[in-house]
């Protein structure tokens, strides 16, 4: 992005302008899915326990309750208790959504030789789960600053429950990464291209039960029922943000599905092909990169769609997993992560890695073979690993690919070859 | 011509700024939790000063483990020293100067050394934009595995990577065996 901006003016306010477009971006995706799911959340619970939900505002389906929730709580006011630790107590708030929004700027939203990502890290699988760790930071602030005992007695639940379930979380997410061989998630997503039979989690029988091991850590991490013992309203009031009010409080709700959102992002593209639909419609339709630009990029505009399908999909599983299960006791939460999670989790990796030895190139419970379109967009984005046992000095053409979409890039100024000339050359 | 704002200045500057601003901050503090706070800032700002220097392997690293672990660090904090609603922590003028004291010498060792070698003068900023951004991961997961990517006649870090994991190992297993309760068996009849 940075590089088609340098075409038309100074390098320095390419990149601005680039930095710019991928933060709004980014944040209408957060603030709108937070809508989206905030809605969506009321209606399935109003579903599952035989009601309507909202069904007035806006028309059809009270798909706006949300806007008018959001104005209502504009005009709240903004309270704070008299003993609480005024500046921690502003802040957050903040903290957890910064938090929740930095997971989105490594997420890949389609692959291919011009992936849709903010920052293409070579270490996204790293990045993610180091950050996602980090929203646990704002729930402790706020119910340590708030001065009352619901709040801290929630803040040290969640910092107990997050930090136990980030070992199993971060067990399941190494199984995709050791199959693709690489930590860069465009890289893993694109190796499974070509229909649903060469997703992770239809890879073998191992891969398959980490999915699911993987889901109820990703639920116990976003602090989400079952496991919402943070906020359990039958015990603490409201947990860490009982003495918040208002927009703050609402900025603990955008943190909320912003992680939520995230997180099943994150499954998609580990376990659920990313953007791959669950058949190859884009190859089918010629929509590559090898077809041409224009191509490629209606082929990525369909995987964003297909990545937001997944992650929206998977967010309204977790909500009827919340308004189906009953909550757990803290005993039992904790039991679930070191007894099972933590355990099957690490006999699912053994087992993948041994069944990675046995079968290579074959998916789908060892059925059927790798499908050469995995293979294919494998050989077009050069891996990280023969990229840097053979360093190449000047900017190859590999190298300015591989470099593509990572906007603090100094290749990328210099090698400013237009992206329509590289197309012709293909 | 000579760009207005050139960003990675820009960006050093302000990571550089906000480790420091925090790390004087943690200092200066008596309230143990906003400390904490102050650390996991410091922290933050050094992991982005990292994913300047287009370390991105180091730079989460240092958001997992530092920014992480300081997390863990705030709780126990809470837990352990929590006697009044909110702990504060006095220190006295004389430890302050003696922290003082010690803090400038190893500033000024520090400086001293940073100057004194040429090969950490820095480079201009033609040369540093043709130095091509490698990826960091892979050569340090191979370092560790015995094989250097930048000097392949060199030999790795394996045995050191294999100590350090077993020390890692021991000392886990001792924290699990002195934090696991000491049940005695009680009679059941009362």
């Amino acid at each position: 992005m940075a590089q088609f901006f340098s075409d038309y003016t100074w390098p320095w306010l390419a990149y601005t302008l680039a930095a710019l477009v991928h933060i709004a971006l980014l944040l209408n995706l957060v603030a709108v899915a937070a809508l989206l799911f905030i809605w969506l959340e009321r209606k399935i619970s109003a579903r599952i326990q035989d009601r309507l939900g909202p069904t007035r505002v806006g028309g059809k389906f009270g798909w706006l309750q949300t806007l008018a929730d959001g104005l209502k709580l504009l005009t709240k006011e903004d309270l704070m208790p008299g003993g609480a630790d005024a500046f921690l107590f502003r802040l957050a708030p903040y903290i957890s959504f910064c938090a929740s929004f930095s997971v989105f700027m490594a997420i890949p939203f389609a692959g291919g030789q011009y992936p849709f990502v903010a920052i293409h890290l070579n270490v996204a699988v790293f990045f993610i789960l180091a950050v996602l760790g980090l929203e646990v930071f704002g729930v402790i602030l706020a119910g340590y600053s708030s001065a009352s005992k619901w709040s801290l007695f929630g803040a040290m639940r969640e910092a107990a429950q997050v930090v136990s379930y980030e070992v199993p979380l971060g067990l399941c997410a190494v199984v995709p990464v050791m199959l693709a061989g690489s930590m860069d998630l465009v890289y893993i997503g694109d190796r499974q291209a070509g229909g649903f039979w060469n997703w992770y989690l239809f890879h073998d029988p191992f891969t398959f039960i980490t999915f699911w091991v993987y889901f109820t850590c990703a639920t116990a991490s976003v602090n989400r029922a079952p496991f919402d013992l943070a906020e359990a309203e039958s015990e603490l009031v409201a947990g860490f943000h009982t003495e918040y009010s208002g927009l703050r409080w609402s900025f603990f709700f955008m943190a909320e599905y912003g992680s939520m959102l995230a997180v099943s992002l994150f499954a998609a593209i580990l376990f659920l092909g990313g953007w791959h639909g669950p058949l190859p419609l884009a190859a089918w339709l010629d929509w590559t990169f090898d077809h041409g630009f224009w191509h490629g990029i209606a082929g990525n505009v369909l995987g964003t769609l297909n990545m937001l399908a997944k992650g929206i999909t998977g967010a309204a599983v977790m909500m009827w997993i919340r308004w189906t299960l009953p909550r757990l006791r803290i005993d039992q939460v904790i039991t679930t992560c070191l007894k099972y999670c933590v355990p099957i989790a690490a006999v699912m990796f053994l087992g993948a890695a041994s069944w990675q030895y046995a079968m290579p190139g074959r998916t789908f419970f060892g059925l059927v073979g790798l499908s050469p379109a995995a293979y294919q967009l494998a050989e077009l984005r050069p891996t990280v690993d023969t990229e840097s046992t053979a360093p190449t000095k000047d900017g190859s053409p590999d190298r300015e690919e591989q470099s593509a979409a990572g906007d603090e890039d100094p290749v990328e100024l210099q090698s400013s070859v237009a992206i329509m000339t590289r197309d012709d050359q293909r | 011509m000579e760009p207005p704002i050139y960003w990675p200045s820009f960006f050093f500057l302000l990571f550089s700024a906000i480790a420091c601003a925090f790390a004087v901050a943690v200092v200066l503090s008596a309230n143990i939790v906003r400390m904490a706070f102050y650390l996991v800032m410091s922290l933050a700002g050094t992991a982005g000063l990292f994913f300047v220097a287009g370390a991105d392997f180091v730079g989460a690293m240092q958001l997992l483990i530092y920014v992480g672990g300081t997390l863990v660090l705030l709780i126990f904090g809470v837990m352990l020293t929590s006697q009044d609603r909110f702990i504060s922590m006095k220190t006295n003028s004389f430890e302050m100067g003696m922290a003082a004291g010690i803090g400038a010498c190893l500033l000024a060792l520090l400086v001293w050394a940073a100057v004194s070698v040429p090969e950490w003068r820095g480079l201009d900023r033609a040369t540093a934009e043709a130095v091509p951004l490698q990826p960091t991961a892979t050569p340090i997961g191979m370092g560790l595995l015995g094989v250097r990517v930048d000097a392949p006649d060199k030999s790795g870090y394996l045995l050191i990577f294999e100590i350090i994991s077993v020390h890692l190992l021991v000392v886990l297993i001792g924290a699990a065996y002195l934090a696991r309760t000491r049940q005695r068996r009680r009679p059941m009849a009362g």
